[in-house]
């Protein structure tokens, strides 16, 4: 009994502990570490005139970055709460002079807001979580389990990430067709979406910073490779799956080129499929200001979520570089 | 208990028998072990797998299969060789699409990287407020594009737009038409382009600048070094790496250029934001489609050697950096891809018949397939490790 319980106390007390600090090295440190380098003196509290000449000189620069950056941002939703006619005025108005908030309970009649709305958030729900649950499954096999031919297979999964989509996208839809998953709701969406090397890759590349003594501990208290999967490595990748989890969910919500493609019935569009066509719709073509209501409203889910997640965003790209 | 002691000690084997025995047994027990362990990897494997397969691994290699048939939406694929590239060849709209990608993808990558890296090094210090220029850099990036070009579209409108009132109050008495005038298009989308995707390439230079020791610029500040040349001594070589990484992504992303033409110009006006990826669209999918899914594919693979070639540019521009670890000849295979590579886009735009038949082509196909693999293999392997 002792041999079994010994390796257990040991990952109970100091498994946590001893993995809290293995992990940065896959988060790359996108905290800025304070007075790392750079025009800041280090122990100088009266900074020389030429020293602070320069550091407004990078204030003005990078607020005039900020501006250009997020001034259609503001216009977006200045516009959002115009009159339809006060969207284009001469001069340029920033700020509505009566602020149209009806304009956002009118675009759920106006237009098919709702259904497209749902089918996003369905459609976004269950491409995450297929790409969560295949992704972190299939890179423990590729992380933690030998077997011939792994590497070959992994760097398959690799190669297809530098191929751009443009160049197989006509196979691929012809494949999708042949298998009759067009067509079908929102099938194809989430079947393209949801399999992706994206998640195995960076799901891989995180396991392989877990000590592998746990994972043996673990198999000695008769775990088995599935429970260890599970109970130990899902876990102690909250960082990991939580970057993986919010790329995913905004790819899938901002994707336009494949619902374009594969979303044929109207009733399946997504926000992004359906706010195009609206735009294109020549029966509203007076109804300037509530594209920009829909837009706002398409936007900020996603402005939402990157605020609560933006560590995790930022955390994911540099650990992975990849877009997926 | 006493009897379990006395069994303890069991004699060591051995006679040569023994020995045999169980170098035999450990042989099969080995071979049971791969093989339940390659049962237990697929089955880790499987679900993913399935899927990546059908949406991306099996297209892929049908793309090299499709290329080189007559395939249209109906009837069987019947194998034509060339044909199609050489029906590319003679195709206007093709070449100018060709034209345009690198007229998109050359100043979005010079553009983009530039200031991408700009930014990183301002934000890479202690600031007040870093993180909200950080946040707001990187937005841009994470909005759908199709409220992106709907807000750049009107900023950009000719008549009313801020942007024409803004340089009317600059003086500039002839402001160009941008998304509606053929010179203006490319340039507007390259402004778009640029402004969403330099937050991403930010983040991607500020994690590669936040691994250079900070004793490094203590050392060169004792030494008297200015600003500038600490940049160009300290930060330009210990970027290398993502300087690398950065440009290979930067290419691919902007040579394949799709989704911001299609919301944004709709390839127009006329022809002029046609770009490669764009051309595959209309030839099958899109409102001219006329279903040659084989004539697109050609296409298709055209982009994808173009993807292909810009990565091993950087590879060969690059080759000082010790990425991996290489065998000696490898430069070889990817300079003579690279050779062949530029030959045939000059000869392809310029319509110069290479008289090279079906023999040359093979050949060529051949050494970029091989340039190919070997590619995959020096970049995986970095990957990998």
């Amino acid at each position: 009994m002792t041999t079994l319980t010994t390796p257990t106390r040991s990952m109970d007390s100091t498994g946590p502990s001893s993995t809290t600090p293995s992990t940065p090295p896959a988060v790359a440190k996108s905290t800025p570490d304070p007075a790392r380098h750079g025009g800041v003196p280090h122990k100088t509290t009266h900074p020389s005139p030429a020293r602070r000449v320069g550091r407004i000189a990078v204030y003005i620069v990078l607020i005039g970055f900020a501006a250009f950056l997020l001034l259609p941002f503001f216009w977006m939703i200045s516009s959002s709460l115009k009159k339809n006619l006060d969207v284009f005025s001469i001069p340029i108005r920033w700020i509505p002079e009566v602020f149209q908030w009806r304009n956002y309970a009118d675009i759920w009649t106006q237009a098919d807001m709702g259904t497209w709305m749902v089918n996003t958030v369905i459609l976004s729900v269950v491409v995450t979580a297929l790409q969560v649950l295949t992704g972190s499954f299939a890179a423990y096999g590729f992380a933690r389990v030998r077997f011939p031919g792994r590497d070959v297979l992994f760097l398959a999964y690799i190669a297809t990430l530098a191929v751009p989509w443009q160049a197989y996208m006509i196979p691929q839809f012809i494949l999708m067709t042949k298998i009759q998953l067009t067509g079908k709701w929102l099938w194809p969406m989430i079947v393209l979406q949801a399999f992706g090397a994206f998640g195995v890759f960076l799901m891989k590349q995180f396991f392989e910073t877990i000590p592998e003594e746990l994972s043996e501990s673990a198999r000695l208290d008769g775990l088995t490779e599935y429970g260890i999967w599970w109970r130990i490595m899902l876990p102690l990748s909250g960082p990991a799956l939580a970057s993986l989890a919010l790329l995913t969910f905004v790819r899938t919500w901002n994707d336009y080129m494949g619902p374009l493609i594969y979303l044929r019935d109207q009733a399946n569009y997504t926000l992004q499929i359906g706010l195009k066509t609206f735009q294109a719709d020549p029966n509203a073509s007076s109804l300037d200001a509530l594209l920009f209501t829909g837009s706002t409203l398409s936007v900020l889910p996603i402005a939402i979520i990157f605020l609560l997640g933006q560590r995790f965003f930022i955390e994911g790209i540099a650990t992975s570089g990849m877009k997926g | 208990m006493t009897q379990t002691l006395t069994d303890v000690p069991t004699p060591p084997p051995t006679t040569k028998a023994a020995t045999r025995t169980d170098k035999h047994s450990q042989r099969h027990r080995t071979n049971t072990l791969r093989r339940r362990n390659t049962a237990l990897g697929w089955s880790f494997i499987a679900p993913n797998f399935i899927g990546f397969a059908v949406v991306t691994m099996v297209p892929i290699i049908l793309l090299f299969y499709m290329a080189f048939t007559d395939w249209n939406a109906l009837g069987t694929p019947n194998w034509i060789g060339v044909d199609n590239f050489e029906r590319l060849a003679r195709n206007g709209t093709f070449r100018a699409a060709v034209a345009q990608t690198f007229y998109y993808a050359i100043p979005h990558i010079i553009l983009t990287g530039i200031l991408a890296l700009g930014l990183a090094i301002l934000l890479n210090q202690k600031l007040r407020g870093v993180a909200f220029f950080r946040a707001a850099a990187f937005f841009p990036y994470i909005t759908s594009i199709v409220a992106i070009a709907i807000v750049w579209n009107l900023l950009f409108s000719p008549d009313y737009g801020p942007i024409n009132q803004l340089l009317g109050l600059l003086g500039v008495a002839d402001p160009p038409g941008w998304t509606t005038s053929t010179n203006w298009a490319m340039p507007a989308v390259i402004i778009v382009g640029t402004w969403r995707e330099m937050g991403y390439y930010m983040i991607l230079f500020l994690a590669g600048l936040q691994t250079i020791p900070r004793e490094l610029y203590e050392a060169a500040k004792v030494d008297g070094a200015s600003a500038w040349n600490r940049f160009l001594h300290i930060t330009w070589p210990s970027l290398r790496p993502t300087t690398f990484f950065v440009t290979v992504i930067l290419a691919i992303d902007s040579f394949k250029v799709f989704d911001l033409i299609q919301v944004m110009t709709d390839g127009g006006p006329g022809t002029s934001t046609y770009t490669i990826s764009y051309f595959i669209f209309q030839k099958t999918l899109g409102q001219d489609s006329t279903g040659e899914f084989g004539y697109a594919s050609a296409a298709s693979l055209i982009l994808f050697f173009i993807c292909l070639a810009m990565t091993v540019l950087q590879f060969v521009v690059n080759h000082q950096t010790d990425i991996v670890a290489k065998p000696r000849w490898w430069p070889l295979p990817l300079v003579a891809g690279l050779i062949c590579f530029i030959i045939a886009i000059i000869a392809f735009c310029a319509r110069i018949d290479l008289g090279l038949g079906w023999v040359g082509w093979t050949i060529a196909f051949v050494i970029c397939f091989g340039f190919m693999v070997a590619m995959t293999s020096v970049w995986g392997k970095r990957i990998v490790k």
